[in-house]
């Protein structure tokens, strides 16, 4: 009787969070799905954001994120490279990154905000200026550039960690293969590890792009604008981001119940991407694990 | 044959290389938010806008004719937050772990895992944007508090960030626990329920303590939704249903207005530091445990 109790208990626990998460998907489904339009996804915003559409917002989170997976992927997979494939794995160096990673994991996303004002705006932007253009302030201020910088470096976890798993689930007996046949380190590295990894590699990064296509508290000091009349063309624009852009109407605007609808459908978009970018990686691990499973 | 042993060596200390720069990150995130904050310490003219024996006291006025500089309403905006945020998301965290874990059929556990983590998916300002529009209006109808954004709001939409972190780590922990704990609890004639809470619960404790600190780390760094959500006041008051200010969303909310430079900025800086020390220490406490746990359970077979 008292098991039955207990067992139904946290049967119950789980049904409440799986109601909770459906309640939100739900809500925001139903509430935005009326004003989704291509005019909607295709359009600037017009009436102090009341009406029109959020191109420039979706615009700019696309270009942040492509600029952060440029800088992100490279340096994520090779440490994940070297934990895993080069270094030996009891060393110190190896403990020392690990715990690193962990770390940068657990920094608060606003802390990265003020990292990225400090450093990469304050720091590496102004001598950047005061290098190149005599102290003309063209790299020293909020830019596209600078937000996608810290933004790769809020992700470079994700891609370390999901990486390092992928390289882990390749076989032994399929790695040792490479080597005795003669293949360099390189060459196997090369020819035979990352292929097997690939989609485990894909996964991370896919992840990346979801962390930080939804992440607001970097990019509000490094970039961000409330509201530009042109796209960024260049690396020290400032942008108009998803994200930022809902934080913005949601708290900002002289009318709130005039921007709900459209509110509600920006919330929308900026779910369904980080979403179903969530969704595929999920699938696509399922299928590496399976895979690596069935060769077993 | 030659180039080709140049560019092994090179790989190798190209991956090599790249290692550094998440040492590099963590050591550059206290060096860089730190040189902003410093002069609050070593420059007079700064301690005259800010003074520190100010820092303690209760009111929290950055822009008024006298600023005042107290950081006390903050402290306890923060911990109010979090404890509404731990409160909600740790009995049904754990307990849906448990389920996941060591009732449910395996294949279902294996299902569910990645359903509950989804919402790990949710960005934060997603979160923060429904309580304000839906979450804010339902606690009202429910406990009637006068201001519409408080503690309560801003710490339940919270929970929803921080319980997939807690699941996750305490399903870790309870998945580490040896098979032969069950068999020999069960074999001895527990019940199902038993063996989990009596033996694979408090085998797996120091993960569930890990998982507790973890989780309360995010509550106390997590900045949009109490952005959104908490009303923003610097009260100070023991009530829930008062509005709040944290740490984070001071930060937020007014370094896009201060004078760059001014004791103000500088001050934001330093409860950057401050937000970023304790959930470094969080966070070192919180893998020390996982750590313990796996050399405790796994060691032990």
């Amino acid at each position: 009787m008292k098991d039955k109790l207990f067992i139904g208990l946290s049967a119950l626990a789980m049904l409440v969070i799986l109601a909770m998460l459906a309640l939100i998907l739900g809500n925001i489904f139903w509430f935005g799905k009326d004003r989704l339009s291509w005019e909607f996804i295709s359009a600037s915003p017009r009436v102090g954001m009341t009406e029109g559409g959020i191109f420039p917002a979706i615009f700019g989170t696309v270009a942040l994120v492509f600029l952060m997976t440029i800088a992100v992927m490279p340096a994520g997979v090779m440490t994940a490279i070297y934990l895993e494939e080069y270094a030996r794995a009891d060393s110190k160096m190896v403990h020392i990154v690990q715990q690193a990673v962990a770390n940068l994991a657990g920094v608060p996303s606003i802390v990265f905000g003020l990292f990225g004002l400090g450093f990469f705006v304050n720091f590496v932007g102004r001598g950047v200026d005061g290098l190149f253009f005599g102290g003309e302030l063209n790299y020293g201020q909020p830019a596209i550039l600078w937000a996608s910088a810290t933004l790769a470096l809020l992700t470079l976890p994700v891609v370390i960690v999901t990486t390092s798993e992928a390289l882990r689930a390749v076989p032994r007996e399929i790695k040792e293969g490479g080597l005795a046949l003669g293949a360099t380190r390189l060459q196997n590295l090369w020819r035979i590890i990352i292929p097997s990894a690939l989609p485990g590699i894909l996964t991370g990064g896919i992840l990346a792009v979801s962390r930080g296509a939804g992440e607001v508290a970097p990019i509000m000091f490094t970039g961000a604008a409330y509201f530009l009349p042109y796209l960024p063309t260049s690396p020290n624009d400032q942008f108009m981001e998803l994200g930022y852009h809902v934080y913005v109407m949601a708290t900002q605007s002289p009318d709130v119940e005039a921007t709900k609808p459209i509110l509600y459908s920006t919330v929308l978009v900026l779910l369904a991407l980080t979403f179903l970018l969530n969704l595929l990686a999920i699938y696509l691990r399922a299928r590496l694990r399976k895979r690596f499973a069935e060769g077993r | 044959m030659d180039r080709r042993k140049l560019i092994e060596r090179g790989v190798e200390l190209l991956v090599y290389l790249s290692s550094w720069i998440s040492i590099l990150g963590i050591v550059f995130l206290f060096i860089f938010i730190g040189r902003e904050a410093f002069p609050l310490l070593t420059d007079p003219r700064m301690q005259e806008e800010v003074r520190l024996s100010q820092l303690w006291t209760s009111i929290w006025q950055p822009v008024s004719d006298l600023p005042k500089f107290g950081l006390i309403p903050l402290f306890i905006g923060t911990l109010k937050a979090s404890f509404v945020a731990m409160l909600f998301a740790t009995p049904l965290a754990i307990l849906a772990a448990v389920f996941t874990s060591e009732f449910a059929p395996p294949r279902l556990g294996r299902a569910l895992k990645p359903v509950v983590e989804l919402l790990a998916g949710i960005p934060s300002v997603v979160l923060g944007f429904f309580a304000l529009v839906v979450l804010a209006t339902w606690v009202q109808q429910l406990f009637g508090f006068t201001m519409r954004l408080n503690a309560t709001v801003a710490g339940a939409a919270l929970g929803l960030a921080v319980l997939p972190i807690i699941y996750t780590v305490t399903e870790d922990a309870l998945a580490t626990v040896p098979k032969a704990f069950r068999e020999a609890s069960l074999s001895l004639g527990a019940t199902p329920w038993q063996t989990a809470f009596k033996v694979v619960l408090p085998a797996a404790l120091p993960g569930i303590f890990a998982a507790l600190v973890l989780g309360f780390g995010r509550a106390v760094g997590e900045t949009m939704i109490v952005l959104m959500a908490s009303g923003n006041a610097s009260i100070v008051s023991a009530s829930l249903g008062d509005s709040i200010r944290t740490l984070s969303a001071t930060i937020a909310a007014e370094l896009a207005e201060v004078v760059f430079g001014d004791g103000h900025y500088r001050l934001l800086f330093g409860l950057g530091v401050i937000l970023f020390g304790f959930t470094f220490v969080l966070n070192l406490v919180g893998s020390w445990y996982i750590q313990r746990v796996k050399r405790r359970l796994l060691g032990a077979v």
